[in-house]
C-alpha cells in the first residue's frame, strides 16, 4: 500500500517511525509539512528524511507543497496529520477533498475539518468508493471510534462521557495531589510539554467539546456543531474546591458528556467520587459508553503522544489495506 | 407511617416484610405495647426509606396482609445533591443564595462548608441540596445554576445528575 503523508511534525514522524520499525507492507511516496515537500512513486527513504527533520532541516524540497503533494503523488491513501484549525479547517480540509475527489481514501487525526464537515466528506468518500478514517482525533491511543462503529454496531447509546483532554486532567490530578493552584499545575504541564503556550484551547473545554462535537456527527447521527457544546472550563477552579471535594472522598474532573435522546452535549468540571473507573491520573483519556446490549463499557488509554496517535493512524491504514487496497 | 394489627403472634413480621419485598428501608420501629387502642390491636410506627414511586404497591401489600395504615406521615427528603460553588459568594449574598433554594419548598440546602482564603480571593463553598424527589432536585439545580449566572459563581455539579 502506498501512502502520502501530509504533517510531518510529532505524529508524521511518530507515523514514519512505525512504518520503518514495522514491517506494514506500507511505502510513502509523498511528504509534505508546512515548508517543504517530497515525492517519490518509487518510495522515499523515511530514515534520510526523518534525519533531515530532526537535524532542523526541512523534510524535502522547498518548491513542493502540500497540495502538489494531494495532485501529484501516487498513493492509496492521503494521511492527513497536520495541526488542527478548528475556525474552517483549512488548508487540511481542501487537501481531504480534493484527496476524496482523486479516488484516494484518507487517514486523518486532524479534528478541524471531521468536526466542521463531516457530512460533506463521507458524501464525498461514498461518491469516490473511498474510506475516510479518523480515529486518532479522539483520544488518541483509544479506538474508541473503531470500537463503537465496529465492535458496538447494533448497540443503541444511550450516554457517552468522560475525560477527553489529557492536558486538563494532569492539571486536576497536579491541584489534587499537591494543593497547587491552577496557575503553578498550568506552569507545570506547560514546562513538561503538556500544555501549550496558549493552553486555552485545553483548559476552557474546547478541545473536549470538538471530540465530543465529532463522536455526536459521526457515531451518535446528531447533526450538531460546537456552538451547542454547554462549556464550562477549568480555570476558575481552586485547590478549596478540589479540597472540598476530597473530605467526601471525591476529586473533580473535567468531563465531556453526550446524551443523545436528550440533545445533551456538555462539557463542564464534576464532582466524581475517586474510586469511579474515570478518575484516571495524570494526562491519560478514559470515557464511558452506555449501550442498551452491551451494558457499560469504560476504555482507558493516552489521549496524546507521537506513538499512541500513530497507533490510531496505522489502525486505521491498515484496516482499509485489509479490505480495499491491493498489493503494495 | 403508623399502622394498625393485630395482636398475634408474627403480625409484626408480617407487616415489615412487604417493606423488603418493594425495596424499602426500615429506619426505626417504635412498637408500643401499652394498650391505646381496642384490645385486640397493636399500634407500630415506622419510618423507612423508599425508593420514588413505591408506596402504593406498599401500601397494597400491607392490605393483603391484614394490616391497616392509620397514618402516613410526611415524605422526608431522600434526594441529596452535593455541589461546589466557586467565586465572590459572601459578596453576592450567599444566604440569600441558600434561601432561594429554600424557598421553592420542595428543596432545602441542609449543609454548607466554606473555605475564603483572602479577602478578594474566590471562594469555595460545598453545599448539600435534599429534595422530595428526582424533578424536584433537577428543578433545585437548575434554580442554583440561574443564580450562579446571574452572580458569576461556578458550580460544579456531581457527574451522576445529568
Amino acid at each position: 500500500m502506498r501512502i502520502a503523508l501530509l504533517g510531518f511534525g510529532s505524529v508524521g514522524r511518530g507515523i514514519a517511525r512505525v512504518i520503518l520499525a514495522k514491517d506494514l507492507d506500507i511505502t510513502v511516496t509523498g511528504i509534505a509539512d508546512s515548508k517543504s515537500g517530497i515525492i517519490d512513486a518509487a518510495g522515499i527513504d523515511l530514515a534520510a528524511a526523518l534525519a533531515r527533520k530532526e537535524n532542523g532541516g526541512p523534510c524535502g524540497n522547498a518548491g513542493v507543497t502540500p497540495a502538489d503533494v494531494v495532485a501529484k503523488a501516487d498513493y492509496d491513501v492521503l494521511v492527513e496529520v497536520t495541526p488542527t484549525n478548528v475556525d474552517d479547517g483549512e488548508p487540511a480540509l481542501g487537501h481531504i477533498r480534493a484527496a476524496l475527489r482523486r479516488r484516494k481514501h484518507v487517514v486523518t487525526s486532524n479534528k478541524g475539518p471531521i468536526a466542521l464537515a463531516y457530512p460533506e466528506l463521507r458524501a464525498l468518500a461514498e461518491e469516490n468508493g473511498v474510506f475516510l478514517k479518523y480515529e486518532a482525533t479522539v483520544c488518541g491511543a483509544i479506538p474508541l471510534i473503531h470500537a463503537m462503529q465496529e465492535g458496538l454496531a447494533g448497540n443503541t447509546i444511550s450516554r457517552l462521557y468522560g475525560v477527553f483532554n489529557g492536558t486538563c486532567n494532569y492539571i486536576l490530578t497536579r491541584m489534587a495531589a499537591e494543593g497547587l493552584t491552577y496557575e503553578q499545575a498550568l506552569a507545570e504541564a506547560r514546562e513538561l510539554g503538556y500544555a501549550e503556550a496558549d493552553p486555552t484551547y485545553d483548559v476552557e473545554g474546547i478541545d473536549a467539546a470538538i471530540k465530543l462535537v465529532i463522536l455526536a456527527n459521526t457515531i451518535l447521527d446528531m447533526r450538531t456543531g460546537l456552538d451547542s457544546v454547554e462549556r464550562t472550563g477549568i480555570s476558575l477552579l481552586t485547590p478549596d474546591a478540589l479540597q472540598l471535594a476530597e473530605d467526601q472522598d471525591c476529586t473533580i474532573r473535567l468531563i465531556g458528556e453526550i446524551v443523545p435522546e436528550a440533545g445533551v452535549l456538555r462539557v463542564s468540571p464534576r464532582i466524581i467520587a475517586k474510586t469511579h473507573p474515570l478518575v484516571v491520573e495524570g494526562t491519560l483519556n478514559a470515557v464511558t459508553v452506555e449501550t442498551d446490549l452491551a451494558g457499560d463499557l469504560t476504555f482507558i488509554g493516552k489521549g496524546a503522544g507521537s506513538t499512541e496517535t500513530a497507533s490510531a493512524v496505522i489502525g486505521d491504514l491498515l484496516y482499509i489495506q485489509s479490505r480495499h487496497v491491493q498489493g503494495s | 407511617m403508623k399502622l394498625e394489627m393485630k395482636d398475634q403472634p408474627g403480625q409484626l413480621v408480617a407487616a415489615l416484610k412487604p417493606i423488603s419485598a418493594v425495596g424499602g428501608n426500615i429506619i426505626a420501629v417504635i412498637h408500643q405495647r401499652e394498650a391505646t387502642t381496642p384490645a385486640e390491636a397493636l399500634d407500630v410506627q415506622i419510618v423507612l426509606e423508599l425508593p420514588e414511586g413505591r408506596l402504593e404497591n406498599l401500601l397494597e401489600l400491607l392490605r393483603e396482609q391484614g394490616v391497616s395504615v392509620v397514618r402516613i406521615g410526611e415524605e422526608r427528603l431522600l434526594y441529596e445533591c452535593t455541589l461546589i460553588m466557586i467565586g465572590h459568594l459572601m459578596h453576592t449574598d450567599i444566604s440569600d443564595t441558600v434561601d432561594r433554594i429554600d424557598r421553592t419548598g420542595s428543596a432545602e440546602v441542609t449543609e454548607l462548608s466554606l473555605v475564603m482564603p483572602a479577602i478578594n480571593s474566590p471562594s469555595s463553598a460545598r453545599i448539600t441540596i435534599r429534595s422530595t424527589t428526582r424533578p424536584e432536585m433537577k428543578k433545585a439545580i437548575r434554580l442554583l445554576r440561574e443564580v450562579a449566572q446571574q452572580k458569576e459563581l461556578l458550580i460544579v455539579e456531581p457527574l451522576e445528575d445529568a
